[in-house]
């Protein structure tokens, strides 16, 4: 359907309706007002067809009321004056039923809150239904010229989605107002082979729909499943791995739970030290390992503030290798007497002090996925996972499977296929074990990591999955 | 805006109570027996469509129709939730959020197409309706097989989630002192630091008309508990997640779990997963309590039988299925034993799949997915049923379409699937008697399972080992590791009817974009021999 992004000020005059509707049914001693607002528009297609495709529109505003430290939320996506009045009336009469939160904070007045632009592309929120039909065929197409033979057998299926609109703005009572408008376009396939032994999987995606290339997204799946039929089972044990970008994403999105000051502080995360402590200051990876937030770096374009609107800079979690520094709430960081660096849920606060907001990024270093092999004596080359899951929180231990591209890597050049291994393996064990790193690359919105080369990667089973 | 709002807590106050809601899941009677009919879903009627929403329903069909549809469908949904969470001693969120839209589908020349859109408005469901015409034009370029739709009977009725209380009506203060009091009685175990508890409520409002002439509304009622205890040692934190299963159910089955009355005793495991052995590696007889093995039926029984799944439409994303083709597998392939009998259905009462109708107004059905061990039919929706019908005989759709809100579209998803229990009445005690070396595991930990659902490894919150025929110790780090078709057919005993428990999900994932499906599983507790055990800690 065709959008019209809500402007700042349209924005700014349903957040005043909302605040204007809480002063009306009530005095509560603050009021924060969330709106999210868009659109969202996909195409599924699986055997070289299009089989569901749709779009959707909504905006809905969460009214968050405190009277003192009791406080409640009421979200609605009716915008008309008396659906607000009832969804403020609502939250506020949950407030006043709610114990004291001993932790409650008031909300925040005016914010020096930057804008990032360039996270909204136009081109991206005109992506209409026949475009991206127009897109995935380019994907069949080019699946079909890369595939030789197989070309006309080949099972490809894959996703288009693109997201815009106004990904959050935050209103307050104190007169805080922020807004944040952003696009994104990601593109998936995924290629198998006629005799159900080979499959390959490849993804792109971009604020602006400008920058994906759907034929060679095609190309590079169909090439990877063709390679990868009739694979051999080496036996389950300690690898040397090369890693695509697309890999390490899987297993450094993990992480961001174990950056919470409160947890390590509390005793409860791999970054508590026995005793009492934290490891912030220790060495706990590779010293080429720098691991950041940002949301103005041109790779990430994340939203500048948080859901409570806080403003989000710049923090460095691993600098060179040395844990830097840990997520802060505001009501950690008060109590600890340190800058709280954001992130907390729209809701208010959780205890442990809120996600990596502004996105992630990994630092890299200058060489190709084909260069890291080329470097590898002998090795498993892996395209992603699937099913990844915590083992243990104290080690940050998961488990998941190799998925739709594994190959042996003998001498620098890739061999051979190989069948799907399960592995049992800690993101934090990985970064103190890389032999290399390639360059960095987005991999999806707000996470941007390099290709790895990592010694003695646990692959605990071999799994008959393709 | 014209469409009226109906007064939620009025109705529920007069819904008739149906006989049997309110017992525990375990009951014989919830447990259908293979082959059993379906039960009637003609049950307590709540008021019908609005004048209103039916005339915005009947424009949203008629302007899809005069853009081409050959079928259309209309959905509008109100979603009603209500989030609660505590830690320790306090109150960390409380938020209720409504939500209220419509979506509608449509399919053009055999392509589909959706579109959806909060103005519920005649505006709205016309531009909705092109909308979704106009995506299913586009999608013809890349068209190789035209859907075909199975026959659908023309229903009208309106039907509710049977409960005694709505929780939805409980006041705010005792949802929270009920928390807040299970927190205090775990924080009174030496060692426990840390607790959280919470409540997940909904209250979905469901009205789908069709082109067929179906007009059905229905009101579902889902209620999710959640408690975890954490205890802090000498440079070791363990927490334990005790196993709450969500329910289609009222605030009766909450209260009837008594959170402040058990947490202490839920609490303690936690205390004890400090000191227990780190278990050793190597085979064992595995003893899987409900509480566990219900996951484990949804990843590797649930999941594969999932006809689109075994026919690639989710190879980009949830993987595909070894339960594939339809005529290799269809009354072939060897799942399990002989005793082996596994149920779908979206009729067991308190199951969070129950309804009368789903998303395209295919009354709900009871039938076999295993049969005697033997893999027997999949699940399936209107468009899927030609795929097969030829191996099962069956013409009509299982009624296994659901979309999770008004704004997603529908598509199949899981009904409930559920072991059902053997003919001897054995419970895990019995099981455990008969062991001679063997791990039992409590309640879910972690689970990961392959893009095709062969290698799966699951752990659990708690487990014990059993030496000669008894509970020799708690043991932790431990999971079991094994291979779908070996797991089941190395099965050797299993529960009676006594021992029957329904456990559940709000969040079972599947599709592009990404829904979450609510699914219970019904199952028994069983042994499954020679079992590879692995340690999953720091030492492993």
């Amino acid at each position: 359907m065709p959008i019209k992004l809500l402007s700042r000020d349209e924005v700014k005059s349903l957040t005043d309706r909302a605040l204007a509707a809480s002063a009306a049914v009530g005095q509560p001693d603050d009021v924060r007002v969330n709106v999210q607002s868009g659109w969202t528009g996909n195409t599924r297609f699986a055997g070289g067809e299009i089989t569901t495709a749709g779009g959707s529109t909504d905006t809905t505003v969460a009214i968050t009321s405190s009277f003192g430290r009791r406080t409640a939320a009421a979200t609605t996506n009716l915008l008309d004056d008396a659906s607000l009045r009832r969804t403020a009336e609502l939250s506020q009469r949950l407030a006043k039923l709610s114990p004291e939160d001993p932790e409650a904070l008031p909300t925040l007045g005016a914010q020096p809150v930057g804008t990032i632009a360039s996270a909204y592309a136009e081109r991206t929120a005109d992506l209409t239904p026949e475009a991206r039909a127009l897109a995935v065929q380019r994907v069949l197409d080019g699946a079909r010229s890369a595939a030789g033979d197989l070309g006309n057998d080949l099972f490809v299926a894959g996703y288009l989605e693109a997201n815009a609109g106004v990904a959050q703005a935050v209103a307050t009572s104190r007169g805080l107002f922020a807004y944040h408008a952003s696009s994104d376009v990601t593109l998936s396939t995924t290629a198998r082979t006629p005799d159900g032994t080979g499959s390959g999987y490849a993804v792109a995606g971009a604020r602006d729909w400008s920058l994906v290339d759907p034929a060679e997204l095609g190309r590079r799946a169909a090439r990877k499943a063709v390679a990868s039929r009739n694979p051999q089972a080496i036996e389950p044990g300690q690898y040397t791995v090369v890693l695509e970008p697309q890999a390490v994403a899987d297993l450094i999105s993990q992480l961001p739970g174990s950056f919470q000051a409160r947890a390590a502080e509390e005793g409860r995360s791999p970054f508590s030290k026995k005793g009492g402590g934290t490891k912030v200051g220790e060495r706990i990876a590779d010293p080429r390992v720098t691991l950041f937030s940002d949301p103005t770096d041109p790779d990430l374009l994340g939203q500048p503030f948080d859901a409570e609107g806080l403003p989000i800079g710049r923090t460095v979690l691993i600098d060179n290798g040395v844990l830097k520094d840990l997520v802060y709430s505001r009501y950690w960081a008060q109590r600890r007497g340190v800058a709280p660096t954001g992130g907390a849920s729209t809701y208010g606060g959780f205890g442990g002090g809120g996600g990596i907001a502004g996105g992630l990024k990994m630092a890299g270093g200058s060489k190709s996925v084909d260069e890291l092999i080329a470097g590898t004596e002998r090795g498993v080359l892996v395209t992603h996972f699937f099913y990844i899951r915590f083992l243990d929180q104290r080690t940050v231990m998961v488990t998941g499977l190799t998925r739709d591209g594994t190959f042996l890597i003998e001498k620098g050049k890739v061999t051979r296929p190989l069948k799907n291994f399960r592995f049992n393996e800690s993101p934090l064990f990985m970064l103190n074990k890389i032999d290399d790193l390639g360059r960095a690359e987005r991999v999806r919105a707000g996470m941007v990591v390099p290709s790895l080369r990592v010694r003695d990667f646990n692959f605990s089973s071999l799994s008959d999955a393709v | 805006m014209s469409s009226s709002r109906r007064d939620f807590l009025k109705t529920a106050s007069a819904a008739v109570a149906l006989a049997g809601c309110g017992r525990a899941a375990s009951t014989l009677d919830t447990v259908p027996s293979p082959q059993q009919a379906a039960p009637s879903p003609g049950l307590p009627q709540s008021s019908p469509a609005d004048a209103s929403v039916r005339d915005l329903a009947m424009e949203a069909l008629n302007v899809a129709k005069d853009a081409g549809a050959s079928y259309a469908d209309v959905r509008f949904g109100r979603y009603r939730r209500q989030s609660i969470n505590t830690r320790e001693r306090q109150v960390t969120n409380v938020s209720d959020t409504e939500s209220y839209g419509v979506g509608v589908r449509t399919l053009v020349n055999g392509a589909w197409g959706f579109a959806a859109t909060n103005e519920v408005t005649r505006e709205g469901v016309q531009m909705a309706a092109r909308e979704a015409a106009r995506i299913s034009r586009a999608a013809r370029a890349a068209q190789k097989r035209p859907v075909v739709l199975a026959a659908a009977s023309a229903v009208t009725g309106s039907w509710r989630t049977p409960v005694q209380r709505d929780p939805m009506d409980v006041p705010i203060e005792e949802k929270v002192a009920m928390l807040l009091s299970a927190n205090e009685a775990a924080l009174r175990v030496p060692k426990i630091r840390f607790v959280s508890s919470g409540l997940q409520l909904l209250r979905e409002e469901k009205t789908l008309a069709t082109t067929d002439g179906t007009l059905v509304t229905q009101t579902f009622v889902r209620v999710g508990p959640q408690f975890t205890a954490t205890a802090i040692g000498d440079g070791d934190f363990q927490a334990y997640t005790h196993e709450l299963a969500p329910r289609g159910s009222g605030w009766e089955y909450l209260a009837g779990l008594d959170m402040p009355g058990n947490a202490e005793r839920w609490a303690s495991l936690a205390a004890e997963k400090l000191s227990a052995r780190s278990v050793e590696v190597g085979r064992y007889d595995l003893i899987l309590d409900p509480t566990n093995l219900w996951l484990t039926i949804h990843e590797s029984i649930g999941h594969p039988t999932e006809l689109d799944r075994a026919m690639g439409y989710e190879a980009n994303y949830a993987g595909t299925s070894f339960v594939a083709p339809p005529e290799k597998t269809i009354g072939k392939l060897r799942y399990g034993p002989e005793f082996m009998n596994v149920q779908a259905d979206r009729t067991q009462p308190e199951s969070l799949a129950r309804v009368a109708w789903d998303d395209e107004g295919v009354p709900a059905d009871t039938w076999l997915l295993i049969e005697r061990g033997l893999f027997k039919d999949y699940q399936t929706t209107r468009d899927q049923v030609s795929w097969i019908s030829g191996l099962t005989g069956v013409q009509r759709s299982h009624g296994c379409s659901f979309a999770q809100s008004w704004s997603d579209v529908q598509f199949q998803r899981m009904p409930n699937v559920s072991l059902l229990p053997g003919e001897r009445e054995l419970s895990l005690d019995d099981i455990v008697a008969d062991t001679k070396r063997g791990i039992v595991f409590k309640n879910r930990g972690s689970w990961s399972i392959d893009q095709q659902r062969y290698n799966f490894q699951f752990s659990g919150q708690v487990s014990y080992e059993v030496r000669d025929g008894r509970i020799a110790g708690m043991v932790k780090d431990a999971a079991y590791q094994s291979r779908t078709p070996d797991f089941w057919n190395s099965m050797d005993m299993i529960g009676g009817r006594s021992s029957y428990w329904l456990g559940g999900s709000f969040g079972d994932g599947k599709g592009e974009p990404a829904q979450s499906n609510s699914v219970s599983h019904g199952c028994v507790p069983a042994r499954f021999r020679n079992v590879n055990i692995i340690n999953t800690g720091r030492q492993g």
